[in-house]
């Protein structure tokens, strides 16, 4: 399964970002071979409105199961839902890597709302 | 005629100017408060409010079962109203401009037409007792330089328009667009039938105050000359006139101790651009204190009712001689072309 780490640059080493709709990026990471690409979220930063909306759809596109965040808005809460993601917040102030790991070590509990 | 009055600072003074003008105001008059996301003239004329009734804006409704799941409802949707996620669709209805365009593109006939309200529009009738004594009509005609045959009857039975935008809306252009229906609808018949409209703008330079400024065939900036004040009558004056609409300024709390320079250039600033300055209204720190307490500054309860009732009779004297005579008389919304002609509001509207 792919999964997406919201990120304030392209790797693994960089920063969670904490915000979901208005990330700068995503790193995805491919949990069975452990690749990771980076995805640019900027169109949806500039958005006036739904910029979570349009991000749970860009990621749902690329066939994302789960995010991991700082906060996820309501709105982008309910897309991602929709869309059959788990969600996972209050993953910000560490690393992409360190967010990764502690998913892969299994103490993570998916959201069942919105924290924001 | 439709006179809106607005300002780019909130606070400028609009509602007591466009309130105390239309409490005055010796023709049929209708105020409007379109003001809608924070509407206050009902809390100065006191209008005995009919029954709200509500504005909704028609948004779209997923039926699943037909729905395809193309795509194309969320593929045109610039506001992300419908999101393609996973195998469906998804209608995020408060998100909704309501442009229509999903329902023209939906092939299956899957979108029902749904509404979400947007808030409200409320009719009132208001009059208000002016004057700091019981003489209260014959000192306003004084006030209008007329005699109590020309206004009296003429005076009373005014009408009021508020709209009220629903608590957590978030737009609200289509509900002012609302507002233009109802006076659309008023404004049909002999021009005798015809009232004068004052409109209570929304402040700022944005959205609700341009589609606000679109309803009406003139506008008055009413202007504070403090630097703050000025620098958002500028940024006011720069949106506004691009509509290529009459322009004129009322400046408010003139004088005010220690703004002597701030007068001067603002002055010098609606000269240099050719905007009429219909009034200097001074700073007074009694009108400040009567307002607060929700008296407009020429009712009897504030202490010098009667030198501001002079004041704004002196403004709508003013005011008639900018609109060019299309005051009381005109049912046609005039062009800006033709008050332009009359001279009146200077060449900085070609």
């Amino acid at each position: 399964m792919k999964i997406a780490v919201s990120s304030e640059g392209p790797g693994l080493e960089s920063q969670v970002d904490p915000r979901f709709g208005r990330a700068a990026g995503f790193v995805i990471v491919d949990m069975e071979s452990m690749n990771t690409e980076y995805v640019d979220n900027g169109a949806s930063q500039v958005m006036a409105q739904g910029a979570g909306i349009e991000t749970a759809e860009r990621l749902s596109a690329l066939g994302v199961g789960a995010v991991l965040s700082g906060y996820v808005g309501p709105k982008a809460f309910t897309a991602l839902q929709a869309a059959g993601m788990q969600i996972y917040q209050d993953l910000d102030g560490r690393s992409v890597g360190d967010a990764v790991r502690c998913y892969a070590g299994g103490t993570l509990n998916p959201a069942t709302a919105s924290n924001k | 005629m439709r006179i809106a009055f607005a300002s780019g600072k909130g606070g400028a003074g609009k509602t007591t100017v466009a309130a105390s003008l239309a409490a005055i105001w010796p023709h049929p008059c209708l105020i409007v408060d379109a003001d809608v996301e924070a509407p206050n003239l009902h809390l100065f004329l006191h209008p005995h409010l009919e029954a709200a009734q509500s504005v909704y804006l028609t948004v779209p409704e997923l039926d699943s079962e037909k729905c395809t799941a193309c795509g194309d409802c969320a593929a045109m949707c610039s506001y992300k109203a419908i999101a393609k996620l996973g195998a469906g669709l998804i209608v995020f209805a408060d998100m909704c401009h309501g442009c229509g365009g999903c329902f023209e593109v939906c092939q299956a006939n899957a979108l029902k037409k749904g509404k979400r309200e947007l808030g409200s529009l409320q009719w009132g009738s208001w009059s208000l007792k002016m004057g700091a004594d019981q003489n209260s009509d014959q000192n306003l005609n004084q006030a209008l330089g007329q005699t109590s045959s020309q206004t009296s009857g003429k005076n009373s039975g005014k009408t009021l328009l508020m709209g009220k935008s629903r608590v957590g809306e978030a737009m609200s252009p289509p509900l002012l667009r609302a507002i233009d229906g109802a006076l659309a609808a008023i404004s049909v018949g002999d021009a005798a039938s015809v009232p004068d409209i004052l409109i209570d703008s929304p402040p700022g330079v944005s959205c609700p105050a341009m589609t606000t400024a679109r309803m009406a065939d003139a506008l008055v900036l009413v202007a504070e000359s403090t630097p703050f004040g000025t620098y958002d009558f500028k940024l006011a004056h720069a949106a506004f006139k691009k509509l290529n609409m009459p322009l004129a300024v009322v400046m408010n709390r003139a004088g005010m101790p220690g703004n002597e320079s701030g007068d001067a250039a603002l002055e010098k600033y609606c000269a240099a651009e050719g905007l009429p300055l219909l009034a200097r209204l001074p700073f007074d720190l009694q009108a400040a204190e009567a307002y607060a307490r929700g008296y407009l500054p020429l009712l009897e309860q504030s202490a010098n009712a009667l030198i501001w009732q002079r004041r704004f009779g002196l403004l709508y004297d003013a005011v008639q001689r900018w609109a060019g005579g299309k005051i009381g008389q005109i049912a046609e919304p005039c062009s800006a072309v033709n008050i332009c002609a009359s001279g009146t509001t200077g060449a900085g509207h070609a």
